[in-house]
């Protein structure tokens, strides 16, 4: 809405329920290329049901959902990966015991010679994963190595690199930083950022503001599948995303509580 | 001097790192076994080592063998076949029933029980994949099934407990001769089946290690969800691996039937768990994921030399499954180790 530009994907008004439970109700949002969206929200706040959606593995019940401003159905994953959705989950569909590079082209394998000869085309598969990884500024001893010893930042990268190395114009990164450290966190805000400058769509999902307000350029803030507003960078800043996803009006009234009542906490911890 | 000192400790690390990966690969503990084994049994005993002693050890091996490597393709693929042995009795009957009862010249009768064999395997595969229930259950409904239908139906048809005189089937001898017969080679005979066996240790490590599909059977088994996330076709994956250990049971049940020209109806119980063993000492894990033919392959050498060997040391025979079963906690254990190091290769 800032930039004049058409976003690459928009939602708008985004309701769904599962049986009786309201699990969405009319969110909306939109992500450009080269800009970073970040969905922020608490446990059950609707984050993985608009994800879901968004990579075609649920259908909306009601409200638009709109690629290069033209009007989509994703009936399954496979039309929305076709549309240049790239969804990277917690696990990031990675094979800890698998070679970087085998996973870097699974289901995508190259191959060479005909039937009944055709094999793997080993020698393309590495040059290019490696090829991509450096792209993103990663750089690997060697992607004969098992993922399963690479850093969780690495690994994020590995599976970014892939995204982008198969067509990815969006890239959804579920809780990215979710089970990493403070070093690998930056390895991996790092990378989006990195995705973001060669002009990339994200979609960040998190419940870290911090981690949000680093790398996004808008928000948006669910709670119990309901919309607590969207804001540009410039609208909000890293406490008031944190204040929304605290569950605003509760925790300041709990605040303001404790805050009033400092003594007897003082006088308990006397002897 | 920082400088040389540091570039030397890359070196250094790159050459532990290689040590690493060598390690690491999940066959290397059924090398050390199998070198192992042989220098124990052939150090004792000269005909052990002798062209004779050799084909002796290599033919059960070779039987085996052939399952073994199909048996790891599933178990890397992240499933089991309890019927992969009593199949070779199935196979074995289909063959020669249809061979005896009906005159049909003998590959017609194979092909017959090859179709039966992919039958089978198709079955299993369609029941694990969808309905998700482990296939150590639905296979082991199979399995007894099987072992069922092998008596009762041999008692039905020929009132006894083994299909015989497959030697009368028309076109006998050019089967013998594919899959029973003996060459001679280096002063020893051996059974066309190590042929058979080393070819079909050739095609798993190639379809493993050089295809597409053998890429989809390390991701089948080491998370399906993200295999499918990519566009890999697990079911069909799985499936063609429930086909693969369903047809050599075939192989092995053919040839044990050329080799006879008979078929007892109880054969082959019991083997099922040696492929298992022979996956697992060559590396496979019960898990998924993780695993090699050659390692198979090997597996299945040390069960062929340790059988062979306690009878070549005049020990009895009934010590064999103490040291086969210490053997499989040793690979497992090995494996287990070997695994954890590699996972924790990072520089």
């Amino acid at each position: 809405m800032s930039s004049g530009a058409t976003p690459i994907v928009e939602a708008r008004d985004i309701s769904k329920r599962y049986g009786s439970v309201a699990a969405l109700t009319d969110v909306s949002t939109s992500v450009s290329a080269g800009e970073v969206t970040c969905v922020l929200g608490d446990n059950g706040a609707g984050k993985s049901t608009f994800i879901k959606i968004l990579a075609g593995f649920h259908r909306h019940d009601s409200g638009q959902l709109l690629l290069d401003g033209a009007p989509v159905e994703f009936s399954t994953p496979r039309d929305a990966l076709d549309a240049g959705i790239a969804t990277l989950y917690q696990d990031l569909a990675l094979l800890p015991l698998m070679s970087v590079w085998r996973n870097f082209f699974l289901g995508r394998e190259p191959t060479r010679w005909a039937w009944p000869l055709r094999r793997l085309d080993a020698a393309t598969a590495k040059k290019n994963a490696l090829e991509e990884l450096r792209r993103l500024g990663i750089n690997l001893r060697s992607v004969d190595q098992i993922v399963g010893s690479l850093s969780g930042g690495e690994r994020q990268s590995v599976a970014i690199a892939r995204a982008i190395h198969f067509g990815a114009r969006v890239i959804i990164l579920d809780e990215p930083t979710a089970a990493l450290g403070v070093k690998q966190s930056a390895i991996v805000l790092r990378n989006v950022i990195e995705a973001r400058d060669r002009g990339l769509g994200l979609v960040l999902i998190t419940h870290n503001p911090r981690h949000a307000y680093l790398v996004g350029d808008r928000f948006l803030v669910l709670s119990l599948g309901r919309s607590l507003g969207e804001f540009a960078k410039s609208e909000t800043s890293e406490r008031h995303l944190t204040e929304l996803m605290a569950g605003g009006a509760e925790f300041t009234e709990l605040q303001a509580e404790l805050e009033a009542a400092p003594a007897r906490g003082a006088a308990r911890g006397a002897p | 001097m920082a400088i040389v000192s540091a570039g030397r400790s890359i070196e250094q690390a790159g050459r532990i790192q290689s040590f690493r990966a060598a390690f690491a690969h999940p066959g290397s503990a059924a090398v050390i076994g199998a070198v192992g084994v042989f220098v124990f049994f052939a150090a004792q005993s000269g005909p052990f080592r002798s062209a004779a002693g050799i084909s002796n050890w290599l033919d059960p091996a070779s039987l085996f063998g052939i399952s073994s490597i199909a048996v790891a393709l599933l178990m890397i693929g992240g499933e089991f076949d309890l019927s992969a042995g009593v199949m070779t009795a199935s196979t074995g009957l289909v063959a020669g029933l249809v061979g005896t009862q009906t005159g049909l010249n003998i590959w017609f009768d194979l092909l017959i029980a090859l179709v039966f064999a992919v039958a089978v395997g198709t079955l299993n595969g369609l029941i694990v994949v969808s309905t998700s229930l482990p296939s150590f259950i639905v296979t082991l409904g199979t399995f007894l099934s099987l072992q069922g239908l092998n008596l009762g139906v041999t008692k039905l048809v020929v009132n006894q407990v083994y299909a015989g005189g497959l030697d009368q089937i028309h076109g006998y001898s050019s089967a013998h001769k594919v899959f029973a017969s003996t060459i001679n080679f280096a002063g020893g005979q051996f059974p066309i089946s190590v042929v058979w066996w080393i070819g079909l240790i050739i095609f798993g490590a190639w379809l493993l290690g050089y295809t597409r599909f053998g890429n989809w059977v390390f991701s089948v088994g080491g998370n399906p969800t993200a295999a499918r996330s990519v566009g890999v076709p697990t079911k069909r994956t799985k499936i063609m691996l429930f086909i693969g250990t369903a047809l050599s049971g075939w192989l092995i049940g053919t040839i044990e039937a050329m080799r006879l020209a008979a078929v007892q109806a109880t054969q082959g119980v019991g083997n099922e768990l040696i492929f298992i063993v022979a996956a697992v000492i060559g590396g496979c894990l019960l898990t998924g994921g993780h695993g090699s033919v050659i390692g198979a392959a090997l597996g299945a050498l040390i069960f062929g030399m340790t059988q062979q060997g306690i009878v070549y040391l005049n020990w009895n025979s009934d010590w064999f499954f103490l040291f086969l079963g210490a053997l499989l906690l040793a690979a497992a254990l090995l494996n287990h180790f070997v695994r954890r190091y590699a996972m924790e290769a990072r520089l």
